[in-house]
């Protein structure tokens, strides 16, 4: 059961890694590398790493997102 | 021809990695200095978490250095965005809507007390100075985001972030001045499980979560009042 849900997460993090690279909407490719470190996050805490967790959550998907966002809203949204 | 000479070194890379892991067997211990930490981490330190245990007390002098490079790049990246001329963006910024207002409004203090809670039971509960210090941060992100024009002061989160630095070495240079090593445990160990226990645990992650979450508040402001 534990190895289905893995396995899932990780198909998931590979889907949106892989989509983190190919998006041209730049907005929409920050969206995407935030949700592969939420499941990095939710793989840490199911490894039993629960402080390694927080600290991902915390700063790989609030704090770097919210450094790109205000990237794109000083530069452009759309890639050329 | 670029991407593909890249996509082979990837490749080259990937392959290095994978033989120089695939020996390893996953989830063993491969050192005794683990099993020291989890037979005698509570009884060593006090602390709960032996997470913590091990950041703060047996490697204290490396969290140390942790604070002063995040305390380095903050520095590094406001001399780099001051020199810039502060220049208005073309781009008129619309304003946030009233529920994206409301809402984080209404999130704002409960983040910043689970950021709180985070950093205080960091000796009893996963979690710990850093983690409680970048959660506090993103509370302050939430609000930088949505409404425009509110800023902290900056005199007020400088003096905060200082007297954070200045407790941690001062409780260190007290631990040397009584028992010969800096970052001694000198305070009583007390019983653990409960929120007064673990010594000097508590008083270093209150300093480093109050120090971390206003360093981390302070890089975002420095980038959002260049975006303005």
């Amino acid at each position: 059961m534990m190895i289905f849900i893995v396995t899932i997460l990780v198909i998931l993090m590979l889907i949106a890694a892989i989509s983190a690279c190919i998006f041209r909407d730049l907005l929409s490719a920050v969206i995407a590398a935030c949700v592969v470190s939420l499941i990095a996050a939710v793989l840490f805490y199911l490894l039993q790493a629960p402080d390694v967790a927080m600290a991902e959550a915390a700063i790989g998907a609030a704090l770097v997102t919210a450094v790109f966002v205000i990237a794109i809203i000083r530069t452009k949204r759309h890639e050329e | 021809m670029r991407s593909i000479v890249s996509i082979i070194l990837i490749g080259i890379i990937a392959l290095g990695i994978t033989l120089a892991l695939i020996v390893i067997p996953f989830g063993e211990p491969r050192t005794e200095v683990g099993k020291y930490y989890i037979d005698k981490g509570i009884e060593d330190t006090g602390a709960t978490n032996i997470v913590t245990s091990v950041v703060v007390n047996y490697r204290g002098f490396d969290t140390l250095g942790e604070v002063t490079i995040l305390f380095i790049a903050a520095i590094g990246l406001g001399a780099v965005l001051a020199t810039q001329k502060k220049r208005k963006l073309e781009k008129k910024v619309t304003p946030a809507s009233l529920i994206l207002y409301t809402g984080c409004r209404f999130l704002f203090p409960l983040i910043l007390l689970f950021g709180a809670y985070i950093f205080i039971h960091g000796h009893l509960s996963p979690g710990g100075g850093f983690q409680g210090g970048a959660i506090i941060a993103s509370a302050f992100v939430l609000i930088y985001l949505s409404c425009r024009g509110r800023r902290l002061p900056v005199a007020l989160t400088k003096a905060i972030e200082s007297l954070g630095g200045l407790v941690f070495i001062i409780v260190g240079l007290v631990g040397l001045s009584l028992g010969g090593y800096f970052l001694l445990n000198f305070l009583p160990k007390g019983v653990p499980n409960t929120l007064f226990s673990a010594g000097i645990i508590p008083i270093i992650y209150i300093a480093i979560g109050l120090k971390v979450g206003l360093e981390l508040t302070g890089i975002i402001d420095n980038l959002v009042e260049e975006s303005k």
